[in-house]
């Protein structure tokens, strides 16, 4: 102990302090962070073969088995239709890198020809939700209101008001809806990709999917104002408080520091 | 044991004399205080030529002043109000907010700046020491203020005529009570409001999405839909405090997913209709994990498992969720087959 | 006669101003109480200015809250919305709630004072919290400030309800889920619970009366309160003149600054115009509460990410990391889940609140401080304060569990489980650790004292060891670093009394005895250097 006492005035005691820190915190972030990120996945497909059932016997029989039936590390993709497989290839969630709690979205390394084929394949397989069409999501005739009014109901508990996205249970996330093509959302709705629930057109209208569209292009798009300011990621009071202490209360204190501070002295002469 | 017990010496001695800032500092005490240090003089205070500049400084920052609320007032009348504006690195903003916040800043800011550098610089910065005095009072004012005190309580007669002070304690103490008795009419007794809610038997799920009833064809595995009583109108007066109690949250499972037997038997063909209202403190619970059938609630994290009696499997909920028990009428609609069996939402002491 | 020569006299000579204030005083007695104010001494230091940050925002939102009012309709009648903002275009909501939007779109610069006001609100609340730790771990809320510090606590207290009660007000998606939260917090109190909620929300929830009863406690009740509590701070201030560091010339009998006026008066009065300029360009530059993104409340609707503002972020964080305990015992329930972190709420800010008068227990110190303390110098304060302020943290951590989970990609599970087990464990931890750190600037402290400043400077000895010159201290700095008063441990007295009888000792008496060994034990702190020590040291030549 005595030795210890001795040895903590050394001038590299803080640095052995600030490094044991730093990889406790490494640690504890190890430790909680549910899935650790692989290294990107290398295996970049031979684009030459253009026809569906080629690509996905290399792309995606691996886990979704040889007929698109499933097997243990993925579900089986008979019914799912054309508009899943735009959705899941076409936001780079699919090919999976490897099972986990969520399958992010990653770079898109199929071309839209492409996915149109696996598309094609994977309909043959068991008819499904084909993928919409401009029409269904495109702005003309839809209400806003009544779209923020659906989204409320059906979409911010996990997305946020906003559609800034959420957290849901271990480690799993309602991503951000922001950049995600209208295409892309509705599909969402129709298939329900993953862990989100889905929204099919008996429950959810196509009209209803489309006024959805529309609400979140006005209040998350690229051009959406936010009268206020700064909008502080749309996270709601916690970025508002760390804002306040911040820049607020910082900000004051810089000033308070120089109206207290005594002024500079003549030097002696 | 009083703070009195503690020995004096206990206490660290009294550090200093009784007019400190004129100590002169002595061989002896190489701690002593020295006293106030002599002044220096600010560079302002010995030429005239940086006074100036300090002066014109204060001058220009109030001028700057006067010209941001002229900034301000003209904003206020220039800019339209629903004007955006690209602001970098800001993003889109009201242009009149952004305006009219800068320009009063400003205005604000420069008088303040105005007015310390003015001290700073320009008004005296010699120091000045001010003499404390104790607070407590001389032991001769304490004791006029005893004799005084004693003087009128004796004078009041209030000790010896007890009679008079216990029916005045008495009248000071009760008459409060009609205060608390008007609050009365704040709100209706509870009764068994807590305990119903719109639904019974025969009430169509209407969906909340169309406000029309839903059919048990169109729900289908892995889907989420949110219903109300058939008649509850958004217009309706009472909307708001009787969806509160009965909105719905309609899955649908594969039957051999299910693990809870009631639960089966009260669901249709594994659709089932559970409370939206969490029962920790009545969030509308409704993130929905279809492949897990875990619903989380956004606000405090409890977690259910939808194929399991809703069951908490997480968080500070304390109960299951309320099931709806539902079926199918003639036409394939689905409709209540009575009220929830147990209070929805919140527990309270009542519940049982 | 003579008053009338006089009056003409003056009428002749004396200044308009000078008028004015004879008028005055002849009425009110000015000049006796400006004689002892006008050249009141005002100690300088930065940290002395946060209260007034504090006492500034309050007044800006007072200002700023008086205009709103001009606009706001406290109303839960049911509307349809007409106004100039497209999203919301038709959509039911209350007239709280629609004339809230029509402050930010419709009133030209309602959505500034809009958002200086609540800005300021969180400055308030922040500003209140950084100032009530200055006083605390500066001991500043010892004798004859305790009740000043009470004063503060109160408002503090106060200004959490207020702000509450506030944001409530305009009825959005997001302070609806905060009300619904609270009647859920009120149902769970055992016996009356429903009762208090039914009075209070004039029946179910939400039912029509709150925004109404939420607005007249936030505009009238709680602020005309807290407008009491701060003029009787501020007169205490006044009175008691205010504390400052010890340094030259600085005793516990005086007090060592600059002039009221003019000094103070123009720094302080300047201070003001700075407070209120820094947020109105925060207020112009950022965004707070847009309401018009969160759409009106509906008990239907839930968004994701519901916390409350910063200073409730903290029972936020009790009640999501509490599990969910439940009773049901004789046709009754009894919600622990809900019902305990109601109970600790008050319990986190009391145990702060009744610290100065358990430290004045402990150390039987009855005299007057106007010096104060260095933090280092009261380890055992400090390292409480501290590990307060951990305990504080861990629960604005629970609060916000979801957030940290979305940006850090954690399992929000794993979060719940940190602040379950870092409620207990972190502030232990951080108490040793902040004592600890005290000790060693303690001991640094005296090696300066007695060895002097290290200069950096490496000098070469004839016989060629390479030492550091070290610089002795001024005078100055000599005192400023000795003029700490040190307690010694209070014993238990002698368990015989004056006839020899053996007398039992208390329970209390013990405590007391265990609690001051631990403040000021051999283990709690490091003695200063005495002048013995001292000159043993700066006469032996062997120094360097």
């Amino acid at each position: 102990m005595k030795k210890l006492s001795a040895r903590r005035r050394h001038p590299l005691a803080a640095v052995v302090v600030l490094l044991l820190a730093l990889a406790a915190t490494g640690g504890l972030y190890a430790a909680f962070a549910p899935a650790s990120k692989a290294q990107a996945d290398e295996t970049s497909q031979s684009l030459a073969i253009d026809e569906g059932k080629k690509l996905y016997a290399v792309g995606c029989a691996s886990c979704h088995g040889t007929g698109g039936q499933g097997t243990s590390d993925g579900p089986s993709l008979v019914g799912v239709g054309a508009a899943a497989v735009d959705f899941q290839v076409g936001t780079g969630r699919m090919p999976a890198q490897q099972p986990g709690a969520q399958i992010p979205s990653k770079k898109v390394i199929y071309s839209q020809a492409e996915i149109d084929q696996l598309a094609a394949y994977i309909s043959s397989l068991g008819a499904g939700p084909a993928v919409p069409g401009k029409a269904q999501y495109g702005p003309e005739g839809a209400d806003i209101a009544k779209g923020g009014e659906l989204f409320r109901t059906n979409c911010a508990q996990c997305h946020n008001f906003t559609g800034k996205g959420g957290a849901l249970t271990h480690g799993k996330f309602a991503p951000s809806l922001e950049g995600v093509s209208p295409k892309h959302i509705y599909e969402a709705m129709q298939t329900g990709p993953q862990n989100m629930p889905s929204f099919n057109d008996t429950t959810l209208t196509e009209q209803n999917k489309k006024d959805i569209i529309a609400y979140l292009n006005a209040v998350n798009g690229e051009e959406t104002e936010s009268p206020g300011g700064l909008e502080l990621g749309g996270l709601g009071p916690v970025s508002e408080g760390l804002f306040a202490w911040i820049f607020g209360l910082g900000a004051l204190i810089a000033v308070a520091v120089w109206v207290a501070a005594r002024t500079a002295k003549a030097k002696k002469s | 044991m009083s703070s009195q017990d503690i020995p004096e010496e206990n206490l660290p001695a009294e550090q200093d004399h009784a007019h400190g800032a004129v100590t002169v500092a002595d061989d002896t005490d190489p701690f002593a205080d020295p006293g106030l240090p002599p002044h220096e003089h600010r560079v302002q205070d010995i030429d005239e030529q940086a006074a100036k500049r300090s002066e014109r400084a204060v001058a220009l920052l109030f001028t700057l002043s006067m010209l941001a609320t002229v900034g301000f007032i003209a904003s206020y009348v220039a800019i339209p109000h629903d004007q955006a504006v690209y602001v970098f690195p800001i993003g889109h903003i009201n242009a009149l907010n952004f305006a009219l916040g800068l320009t009063l800043g400003v205005a604000l800011f420069a008088i303040g700046a105005g007015a310390v550098h003015w001290a700073r610089t320009l008004m005296s910065d010699v120091e000045v020491a001010d003499e404390r005095h104790p607070i407590e009072a001389a032991p001769e004012v304490k004791a006029k203020v005893m004799a005084d005190f004693k003087q009128g309580a004796k004078e009041s007669a209030l000790g010896r005529r007890k009679l008079i002070r216990n029916t005045m304690f008495g009248a000071l103490a009760l008459f409060p009570l009609s205060g608390v008795m008007l609050l009365r009419d704040l709100g209706p007794l509870p009764g068994t409001k807590l305990r119903h809610t719109l639904w019974s038997k025969g009430k169509l799920l209407v969906n909340m999405n169309t406000n029309e009833p839903l059919r048990a064809s169109d729900v289908a595995v892995g889907s989420l839909t949110f219903a109300k009583p058939e008649g509850l109108e958004e217009h309706d007066e009472d909307f708001q405090k009787e969806i509160a109690k009965a909105a719905l949250m309609i899955v649908r499972i594969q039957p051999d997913n299910i693990k809870d037997k009631r639960e089966l038997q009260w669901s249709h063909e594994g659709i089932v209709a559970y409370s939206k209202i969490c029962t920790h403190v009545g969030c509308p619970i409704s993130l929905y994990e279809q492949q897990t059938h875990h619903v989380l609630c956004p606000c405090h994290q409890s977690t259910f498992d939808l194929s399991d009696g809703a069951r908490v499997i997480f968080g500070p909920a304390g109960h299951a969720l309320p099931q709806l028990r539902i079926g199918v009428n003639d036409e394939g609609y689905l409709e209540a087959l009575g009220d929830f069996e147990e209070p929805v939402g919140p527990a309270f002491w009542e519940r049982g | 006669m003579s008053t009338n020569e006089s009056t003409e006299t003056r009428r002749g000579k004396a200044p308009a101003g000078e008028r004015v204030a004879d008028w005055a005083d002849g009425r009110l007695g000015i000049y006796s109480l400006a004689k002892s104010n006008m050249r009141k001494i005002f100690p300088d230091h930065w940290s002395f200015m946060l209260g007034e940050v504090c006492l500034y925002s309050f007044i800006i939102i007072i200002l700023t809250g008086v205009y709103l009012t001009l606009f706001f309709h406290p109303s839960m009648n049911e509307v349809e919305y007409h106004g100039s903002y497209v999203p919301l275009q038709g959509q039911l909501m209350s007239e709280a709630f629609s004339s809230t939007l029509h402050i930010s779109f419709e009133v030209r610069g309602g959505l500034l004072i809009r958002q200086i006001h609540h800005w300021a609100a969180l400055i308030f609340l922040a500003g209140m919290f950084v100032h009530m730790m200055r006083v605390f771990f500066t001991g500043a809320f010892r004798k004859p400030r305790e009740i000043n510090w009470l004063f503060g606590f109160l408002l503090f207290v106060l200004g959490m309800f207020t702000g509450f009660t506030g944001y409530s007000l305009p009825d959005d998606l997001l302070s609806g889920t905060g009300v619904r939260f609270m009647e859920g917090a009120i149902l769970s109190v055992p016996i009356v619970g429903t009762y208090l909620s039914f009075f209070l929300f004039g029946g179910e929830f939400p039912g029509g009366d709150f925004v109404a009863r939420f607005y007249s406690i936030h505009i009238l009740l709680l602020p005309g309160i807290m407008l009491g509590l701060v003029v009787g701070h501020l007169i205490l201030v006044f009175y008691h003149k205010h504390t400052q560091f010890a340094g030259p010339g600085k005793t516990n009998n005086n007090v060592v600054g600059m002039p009221l006026l003019p000094v103070y008066m123009a720094k302080a009065g300047g201070f003001f115009f700075l407070v209120f300029g820094v947020i109105a360009v925060v207020a112009a530059i950022a965004s707070i509460n847009p309401i018009w993104a969160l759409g009106p409340y509906r008990p239907d609707q839930v968004s994701t990410g519901a916390q409350p503002d910063w200073y409730m972020g903290f029972s936020e964080g009790l009640i999501r990391v509490m599990p969910g305990w439940e009773i049901n015992l004789w046709g009754h329930t009894l919600v622990l889940g809900v019902f305990i972190p109601l109970v600790i709420f008050p319990l986190v800010l009391v145990s702060i609140a009744v610290y100065p008068f358990i430290e004045s227990w402990v150390t039987g110190d009855k005299r007057e401080h106007h010096i104060l303390d260095r933090p280092r110098n009261a380890p055992t304060r400090t390292a409480f304060g501290v590990a307060w302020i951990s305990w504080y943290f861990v629960l604005l951590v629970g609060g916000g569990n979801d957030l940290w989970a979305t940006h850090f990609h954690l399992s929000i599970n794993a979060i719940t489980w940190f602040v379950r087990v870092g409620f207990f464990v972190v502030p232990v931890l951080v108490f040793i650790a902040t004592k600890r750190i005290c000790l060693g600037l303690q001991r640094r402290d005296r090696e300066k004292v007695l060895h002097g400043r290290e200069t950096g400077t490496i000098k070469r000895l004839p016989h060629g060891e390479f030492i550091e010159v070290h610089e002795p201290l001024s005078q100055d700095a000599l005192h400023t670093l000795t003029a700490h008063e040190q307690y010694r441990p209070v014993e238990i007295g002698g368990t015989v009394d004056e006839n020899g009888v053996e007398r039992k000792v208390k329970g209390s008496e013990k405590l007391r005895a265990k609690l001051s060994e631990s403040y000021y034990g051999a283990e709690s702190q490091i003695p200063k250097p005495t002048v013995e020590e001292y000159k043993e040291i700066t006469s032996g030549h062997g120094h360097h």
